[in-house]
């Protein structure tokens, strides 16, 4: 693994997700595509997590679409940075609807890891600051995870839309691929989700 | 012609209760009594609208998506990665430019493949016609809940009153 300049004291998104992942219960967790859904599966599989295995870049949207529809509950999105540069439209919509219940967090280590760590351009394109400029309400980089979990505690207390955007490390967990099939995801969530 | 507002108004009986989409001219009036009604969420892109469409679907609703077909190019890999194979269904108002070879360059092609394009895909579809309204729309509503995966209708100019009629 190559390290980059900022790296070197890096949590992995494994780690910084688990640290999340103590911190939320019964919120509808809205997951990217690629590892980041296989790693939230391995960690805590709960019926609110909705696993997605392809439309690459739609999570927010569909946390949106779920934060619309139920403004009295918080919703979370996991994402990676790939995935937000490929949706990043998704940021203007989300910064000018100004949903109070959207937590979009990023877990950005600079590359499309899910298929071999290609370079993204998240290393010069900061994407809380564009988050910010779209009109997100609060923005938050943090880069370890004692930061991680006091900012998070601290999203969840305020009204959104809120980006977290989190340093990690190209380390990828083994996990398997998502072993629920799609349609049965979709009934599982609904339900959980329900009232 | 029909109005946009009973266009709104029988999609609304059906239940269909969250509106998001982009717009096309054709689009025009069905967009204005949406929003005149406080009904519609606008996106930027038309796979975002599907997007958040599958989450309102999730959450409860009964969602529509207004495109123009062009669209349809865009949200391609959401309808089938997510909608198709999720089971998530809704509804696709899908403006038809391009029809009959008569339309400006840019529709030409995807307004000759269209209907052959949602085959493919297996997404059923139907076009809008005054005479046929009734039966139309509940064609869409019982293809949305039967099959559970996105239905399109077709609207063609001229059909629904656009802002300039
Ligand atoms: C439309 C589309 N293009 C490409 C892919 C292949 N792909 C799957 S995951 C992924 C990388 C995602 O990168 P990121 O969001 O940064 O997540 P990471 O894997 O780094 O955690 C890519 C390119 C895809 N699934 N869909
Ligand atoms: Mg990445």
């Amino acid at each position: 693994m190559t390290m980059r300049p900022e790296q070197g004291t890096l949590i992995s998104r494994a780690q910084a997700m688990a640290a999340l992942l103590e911190l939320l219960t019964d919120q509808p967790v809205v997951v990217c595509n690629g590892f980041p859904s296989r790693e939230a599966q391995k960690i805590a599989d709960r019926p609110t997590h909705f696993y997605m295995i392809g439309s690459m870049g739609n999570a927010p949207a569909i946390a949106l679409g779920v934060a619309l529809a139920k403004p009295n509950k918080q919703v979370v999105t996991f994402d990676g940075d790939g995935n937000v540069l490929m949706g990043m439209g998704t940021l203007a919509t989300v910064g000018a609807l100004k949903p109070k219940n959207f937590i979009h967090v990023v877990f950005d280590n600079e590359v499309y890891g899910t298929t071999g760590n290609q370079p993204t351009i998240s290393n010069v394109v900061p994407l809380e600051k564009v988050a910010k400029a779209a009109g997100y309400v609060n923005t938050v980089r943090v880069l370890d995870r004692d930061d991680l979990v006091y900012e998070f505690q601290d999203l969840l207390k305020k009204d959104g839309p809120s980006m977290l955007l989190i340093k990690v490390n190209e380390f990828q967990e083994e996990a398997e691929r998502i072993l629920l099939d799609p349609p049965d995801l979709t009934k599982r969530f609904m339900n959980a989700i329900k009232g | 012609m029909m109005d946009s507002d009973v266009f709104v108004q029988s999609l609304q009986d059906l239940g269909v209760n969250f509106f998001t989409g982009v717009p096309d001219s054709i689009l025009g009036g069905i967009i204005a009594e949406l929003m005149n009604r406080r009904l519609y969420t606008p996106a930027v892109r038309e796979d975002e609208a599907v997007g958040m469409a599958a989450g309102a679907y999730m959450a409860g609703k009964m969602p529509a998506v207004l495109m123009q077909n062009s669209g349809l190019g865009t949200s391609l890999n959401t309808l089938i990665s997510l909608n198709v194979i999720y089971r998530q269904p809704c509804i696709l108002i899908v403006s038809w430019r391009g029809q009959g070879g008569k339309d400006a360059p840019e529709h030409l092609v995807m307004g000759e493949v269209m209907p052959q394009f949602l085959d493919t895909m297996k997404i059923p579809h139907r076009t809008l016609t005054e005479k046929t309204a009734a039966e139309d729309f509940r064609w869409v509503a019982d293809t949305f809940k039967k099959q559970q995966i996105p239905v399109a209708l077709f609207i063609t100019k001229g059909v629904v009153k656009g802002l300039h009629p």
